[in-house]
């Protein structure tokens, strides 16, 4: 899958995170910063490192603001973003699990 | 027995709502993918849903997903998520006839084979908006083996009907024709929701009306009338003291080998034997009024 355009998913909201997206220079730059960063932020790393992996996300600028979301609420906002980022309307169950 | 008084809506697009709702206890859990969410969020949503379905802090509380209709571009994009995502209930928005269940069946059906889920354990439950669908509720409470209640909706049953939400005389009806269309199918029925979250006297006087008309428990919209909901629903101290004696009384009869069952002089039934183990298993899972 590769990120085609800016997108945006999520909100500011406490348990919820922002996630931007960006078209990358043929590299992948992952940005993350979270309120619970010290307690949670190698977890935070895990799940969007995961995520973006099982997406085949290999170029572009991801930003992630999380606000201390649910790792539930990371997959599914990473994803959407994601997923808006590349234009994709159809959705392929077995790298969003 | 399975308890379902409440069922808490949820905006599925709301992270801080599905992430913390747990913790109010109620019997069931509603994501809703459709009113709640705009347009514009409706992927993201199905997202949400989708992964919050697979998290453990739901345990002990049914999980629904109220998904748009199968008419629309989201409906089955939100089925698939719900299905896959290990949902308990799917629940049809503006069922108006079986045909709509037997639909929605197949689809899930499909769902379930192509995931590796189990045929047959995403139960259904459908939602009645219209007059087509208070007219109908026969036929779609008995539609489908799945299914385990049928619902009521006010706001859109009373705009279908030319009036408007008021004491509830308007929806007389339509609650006892879905009520007797769940009995009839051996399911469960759930009434309207009450919006006005300040009127807490009118909350009591519409959860004391259903709540004697038989109904299993009631939509709602926001986690304060829970514990409102549930004390009301919990059998009194004299109720469960009454049902003591009526069981303690049958079973005196069986040991002695009468047909017909006596508590203080007045002649005591099947019905009433089996209406008191009901109030003894009530209070056994939901605790006495307060």
């Amino acid at each position: 899958m590769k990120i085609v355009k800016e997108a945006l998913a999520g909100t500011l909201e406490s348990s919820d995170l922002l996630v931007k997206v960006a078209p990358g220079g043929g590299s992948l730059e992952v940005v993350i910063n979270s309120e619970v960063m010290r307690q949670f932020g190698v977890q935070i790393r895990k799940v969007v490192d995961e995520t973006l992996n099982k997406l085949g996300i290999t170029d572009g600028v991801i930003v992630v603001e999380d606000k201390g979301a649910l790792d539930c609420a990371i997959r599914a906002r990473l994803q959407t973003a994601v997923l808006r980022g590349a234009e994709c309307q159809d959705l392929n169950w077995s790298v969003l699990s | 027995m399975t308890l379902r008084r409440s069922m808490l809506f949820l905006p599925g697009s709301n992270a801080a709502m599905l992430s913390t709702a747990f913790v109010y206890k109620p019997d069931s859990i509603m994501f809703d993918l459709e009113d709640a969410v705009s347009l514009r969020e409706k992927d993201s949503a199905r997202l949400l849903v989708f992964h919050a379905l697979q998290m453990p802090i739901y345990e002990g509380i049914e999980r629904v997903v109220r998904i748009n209709p199968l008419n629309t571009p989201f409906g089955p994009k939100d089925l698939e998520a719900a299905v896959r995502g290990g949902v308990d209930v799917v629940r049809l928005p503006k069922t108006d006839c079986a045909e709509d269940v037997y639909q929605l069946e197949a689809e899930v059906e499909k769902i379930e084979k192509a995931c590796g889920r189990t045929v047959g354990s995403t139960k259904l439950m459908a939602a009645i908006e219209s007059a087509s669908g208070v007219v109908n509720a026969v036929s779609i409470a008995k539609s489908s083996s799945r299914m385990m209640g049928i619902a009521l909706a006010g706001f859109d049953y009373v705009i279908d009907m030319q009036t408007q939400r008021g004491d509830g005389t308007e929806l007389y009806y339509a609650r006892c024709a879905v009520l007797h269309a769940a009995r009839a199918a051996g399911i469960d029925a759930f009434d309207v929701v009450f919006s006005d979250l300040n009127d807490e006297e009118g909350f009591l006087k519409e959860v004391d009306l259903i709540k004697r008309l038989g109904f299993n428990g009631k939509s709602l919209i926001n986690p304060r009338q829970i514990e409102l909901l549930h004390n009301a629903y919990a059998p009194t101290q004299e109720d469960v003291d009454y049902a003591k004696r009526v069981v303690a009384a049958a079973e005196q009869a069986e040991r002695d080998g009468l047909g017909v069952i006596s508590l203080n002089g007045k002649m005591i039934d099947a019905p009433i034997v089996a209406h008191a183990n009901r109030v003894l298993q009530r209070a056994a899972a939901s605790g006495v009024r307060k």
